[in-house]
């Protein structure tokens, strides 16, 4: 195994305020990860910095050894770092299907910077038929986005990531503004759907569970920092973690995890 | 049948339609259907910035950049045919909103909206002032054949040449931009307009799409421009004027997004009403259009060609 992604003292200031203080981050291919912190730790800035759309105050990205600090979103996704949002980003004017067949499009118009693009040949109608059946979307396959339920919408913003050939995806809290009784199977689903491409997948959760069940490795934001880095069960039982990051995440997750 | 090939043929059919109707009906209506045919490519080309999510008020710029550039390449090169007049107004029109565009392509919304107005003036004013191309009068453009077909024969084919030329632009340029929308090139205009990061986050360039529509958009004007000029005989600066501008938006909401046919039928909609609107209240004309206008907003907001597809869908 080499490392996919490797960040080193990444750091990021908005005037006063340290958003990401000298981060120093290695993840390894064909892995699941997750990333927990309280809200304000620096998980989304840290996706942020990843995807391009901030530029680092200091520090540097390397993805597969290529420095990638400071290329825009668009060069970041052509070489094989793709995410999904927290707040579904889809298409709402097109239907479910049209929304993949836009990265899909996209993939096969510039096949040759797309670094993934090996992955999954096939005609785009057809792959994005496909994917639609992979996400248990396809009962939605006609209906513009605008009139979708937010869980089918979170789905088809993680599928979307999924179109264009990542080699490495990160979700923001794919599991949020989800039922809890849903997670688990939301949860499945996707990495159901990502894994069988062998896509690395780093995602942010507020759910322990979630993430002592789906994760190998952890990584524990605090104030900008990593204050834990390791094997999930280690990081989750580390007291400062269930200090810093368990105890500050939203009630039901913390007393859940406390009876597991 | 695919719906590209069902769009194909009834474009088709509707050039044999205007094939046949050429010997029958009188002059004065097929000078009122290529100048329609003229408004509707540029139409056209805002039916595509609209789907981008961008309404240009400065579309003269481009129709006048057309028409004078078929003008200037008739009278002062002596290129007679009226396809490489056409041709030449595209071409023109398309470089100026390439060079254009990369200022353009920056902007949404209103400030897309006033930058390409200003433009379309700052191209009315220097063309107000140079009196090389005739400042306010302009000039005439006579061009002496279309398809080698000589136009000052009373009789003959050659009388319907402009006709012809404006007709085939028509249909190739709606055949070309239908073929367009539905390629994975074209399916990025609407994924702009609705969601930039994200089309961004998929690996295109935003900017270089809208750069690409506005180009496409320009050319278009530029050609119905030229037929204009060809049609007319004479350009003028009244071409590049914020109100023909406004016109070219008129006939685009009247027409809608949903099909490439509807901006020539709107176009020639508006200017049989303009026509007869003149006719019979000549005092009144610009009332009887407002209202229309009204009309349209009020009860058919997705414009005119929605009524075809209400009627589709209630069938279905």
């Amino acid at each position: 195994m080499s490392a996919i992604l490797e960040a080193q003292g990444l750091t990021k200031t908005f005037g006063a305020v340290t958003a990401a203080a000298n981060i120093g981050v290695s993840i390894e291919e064909d892995t699941v990860v997750g990333l927990i912190g309280g809200n304000g730790a620096g998980k989304t800035t840290f996706l942020n910095l990843v995807t391009g759309y901030l530029k680092p105050t200091a520090g540097t990205i390397r993805f597969c050894g290529r420095d990638i600090t400071g290329m825009p979103p668009r060069r970041i996704t052509r070489l094989g770092i793709c995410r999904s949002f927290q707040i579904p980003q889809v298409f709402d004017s097109l239907t479910a299907y049209e929304n993949l067949l836009v990265g899909l499009g996209i993939v096969v118009m510039g096949r040759k910077a797309f670094v993934g693009s090996h992955l999954g040949a096939g005609r785009p109608e057809q792959v994005a038929d496909e994917m639609l059946a992979r996400f248990h979307l396809a009962g939605y396959r006609d209906e513009p986005a605008s009139v979708l339920p937010e869980g089918v919408r979170k789905l088809l913003d993680i599928a979307m990531a999924l179109a264009v050939k990542p080699r490495i995806l990160l979700l923001d809290e794919p599991t949020s503004g989800v039922s809890a009784d849903e997670k688990f199977a939301l949860m499945d689903l996707v990495l159901g759907a990502i894994r069988a491409d062998k896509v690395t997948v780093l995602f942010v959760e507020h759910d322990m569970d979630i993430v002592r069940r789906y994760t190998e490795r952890v990584l524990a934001f605090y104030d900008g920092k990593v204050i834990a880095d390791g094997a999930s069960a280690a990081v989750l039982s580390d007291p400062e973690v269930r200090r810093l990051v368990v105890g500050e995440t939203a009630p039901e997750g913390g007393r859940r995890d406390a009876q597991g | 049948m695919s719906s590209f090939r069902r769009n194909t043929l009834g474009l088709g059919a509707a050039l044999a339609a205007l094939a046949v109707a050429a010997p029958l009906v009188p002059r004065w209506a097929l000078f009122l259907v290529v100048i329609s045919l003229a408004k509707g490519l540029v139409a056209l080309g805002l039916l595509l910035l609209m789907r981008t999510g961008l309404v240009s008020f400065g579309q003269g710029l481009y129709f006048a950049t057309g028409a004078y550039a078929a003008g200037v390449a008739a009278n002062t090169f002596h290129l007679g045919d009226g396809v490489i007049l056409v041709l030449a107004g595209g071409l023109a029109a398309a470089a100026v909103a390439a060079v254009l565009g990369l200022l353009l392509a920056r902007y949404r919304a209103i400030f897309f909206a006033m930058l390409s107005l200003a433009f379309s003036m700052i191209l009315y004013g220097l063309l107000v002032k140079t009196s090389a191309l005739g400042s306010t009068d302009g000039f005439n453009v006579a061009p002496k054949t279309v398809f080698g077909l000589s136009l000052s024969a009373a009789t003959g084919p050659g009388r319907y040449g402009v006709y012809a030329l404006a007709a085939l632009c028509a249909f190739g340029t709606a055949v070309a931009v239908d073929r367009y929308l539905r390629s994975y090139l074209g399916r990025l205009a609407p994924a702009v307009r609705d969601n930039e990061l994200r089309v961004e986050y998929m690996g295109a360039s935003v900017r270089n799409v809208v750069h690409l529509n506005l180009i496409i958009a320009g050319a278009l004007a530029g050609v119905g421009g030229a037929v204009t000029a060809l049609a007319v005989g004479h350009v003028d600066p009244e071409m590049a004027y914020w109100t023909t501008s406004g016109e070219f938006v008129f006939v685009a909401i009247l027409s809608g997004t949903a099909s490439v046919a509807a901006p020539f039928a709107g176009a020639l909609l508006l200017e049989l009403l303009r026509s007869f609107a003149y006719e019979h209240a000549p005092n009144t004309w610009q009332l009887v259009m407002g209202s229309a206008m009204l009309a349209v907003i009020l009860f058919l907001p997705d414009g005119l060609w929605s009524v075809f597809r209400r009627r589709r869908r209630a069938a279905a």
